[in-house]
């Protein structure tokens, strides 16, 4: 898959998650999503930005724009060399938490992107791969 | 040390250091120049000529922590903070003391005609000197920078979080930016405070102003909610745009349990009613 741009950024502290939500914004805005679609794929971003923070301890966000045929799309990658998600069934499944959030966080970003990738090794990290196409 | 030799060389040409620190500072400033005055910038070299004299007769050496070094380094702090709000850029800064190297080096040469020995010692305790002053200077720049930004946080906090009583009983939080911060905390707090002092029964919270609702933002307003609700008022939570609504779904939030409206006009009407008030055109 061609990609047109790619944005890397860290994700250590609360605030860097606020930067990757811009920059995804932004980006959702150069290839022309609509409102709907930025604020899905930026939703998403959000989620899975803060949980590489909380629970990944720290790790990055790869925003690029990628291009299929003829059709135009954002794809995001978050990292972290994290404890790893030991049951990823079970992690995937709304309202289960291992911290205090609602537990929707995973399954919410799922249902908000098209695609929707999640691997991850307890002790080495998880990767979540997502990607949202211009309608 | 040689240094107050140095301060012998410094007094001896300050009048023609000065005139080409001063014009060397111009030239390197180019088209910033109209950002600061000559008379401002021979004012503060002469202060600088007048602070460094001052610390070498006191045979000071280069370690800034020495007490000797104080008055230097106040008046560098209070150039650097004054360059930092003109809009200088950190080297352009550091540039002030930096672009007093050539000028002096030349005058210590002249001083040494035929003694390199001499002359290699004296040039390094200069360097040595200047490129700590230097240093300090862009330091302290920085400093001045992060003070600004930490004053702006600081300011958004509090500009961030009113609470207004829109009729007797009913408060609005108008809501604006991010949500995920230490500001909630103070959000809630606020809220939570603002239905004790006034009495209230009616709170609306306004989220035009939030660019994402993710489930840590909906965590936030479930408990504002809940946390209200122990305390005898109700929410009515307004503002939620097509998309933010359509995200929330997909999302699973559930806010079935909580009142919410579009707009904050809504909002307001759906408050009088619940308080058995209706507006009529008089």
């Amino acid at each position: 898959m061609p990609v047109v741009k790619t944005v890397e950024l860290p994700l250590t502290r609360q605030e860097d998650v606020v930067a990757v939500r811009q920059r995804t914004r932004s980006l959702g805005v150069e290839i022309g999503l609509t409102i709907v679609d930025q604020t899905k794929i930026v939703t998403a971003a959000s989620e899975l930005a803060r949980n590489t923070v909380i629970h990944g301890g720290g790790g990055k966000a790869t925003i690029e724009i990628v291009k299929e045929a003829s059709k135009q799309g954002l794809r995001l990658t978050f990292e972290d060399c994290g404890p790893g998600i030991p049951d990823l069934e079970r992690a995937m499944q709304d309202g289960y938490t291992s911290g205090a959030g609602l537990g929707l966080g995973l399954g919410g970003s799922k249902r908000l992107c098209n695609d929707f990738a999640i691997e991850s090794k307890v002790g080495k990290g998880t990767r979540v791969t997502i990607a949202r196409w211009k309608a | 040390m040689g240094n107050t030799r140095l301060a012998e060389i410094i007094g001896r040409h300050e009048r023609d250091l000065l005139a080409e620190w001063t014009r060397r500072q111009m030239d390197s400033f180019g088209t910033g120049r109209d950002r600061i005055s000559e008379t401002q910038l021979r004012g503060n070299s002469q202060d600088f000529l007048r602070a460094l004299t001052e610390a070498l007769l006191r045979n000071a050496g280069s370690d800034l922590r020495r007490q000797e070094w104080s008055s230097m380094k106040d008046l560098l702090g209070e150039i650097s903070r004054q360059r930092a709000t003109q809009g200088f850029t950190p080297s352009e800064t550091a540039v002030f003391v930096f672009s007093f190297k050539q000028p002096l080096f030349t005058r210590i040469a002249s001083e040494y005609p035929n003694d390199s020995e001499g002359f290699a010692a004296e040039l390094w305790t200069a360097t040595e000197l200047l490129d700590e002053l230097g240093l300090y200077t862009s330091e302290m720049y920085l400093k001045s920078r992060e003070e600004v930004i930490l004053r702006q946080q600081q300011e958004m906090l509090e500009l961030s979080t009113p609470v207004v009583e829109v009729w007797e009983g009913v408060l609005a939080l108008p809501l604006i930016g991010t949500l995920d911060s230490a500001r909630t905390q103070i959000v809630m707090q606020n809220l939570l405070e603002a239905i004790v002092a006034r009495g209230a029964n009616l709170a609306i919270i306004d989220i035009t102003g939030v660019p994402t609702v993710d489930t840590l933002v909906a965590q936030h307003l479930l408990k504002t909610v809940a946390a209200a609700r122990l305390m005898g008022a109700d929410c009515i939570i307004s503002g939620i745009r097509p998309q933010i609504a359509q995200t929330i779904i997909h999302l699973g939030v559930d806010l079935s349990g909580v009142l919410t409206k579009a707009t904050l006009a809504d909002a307001l009407q759906l408050a009088l009613k619940k308080k058995n008030l209706t507006v009529a055109r008089s």
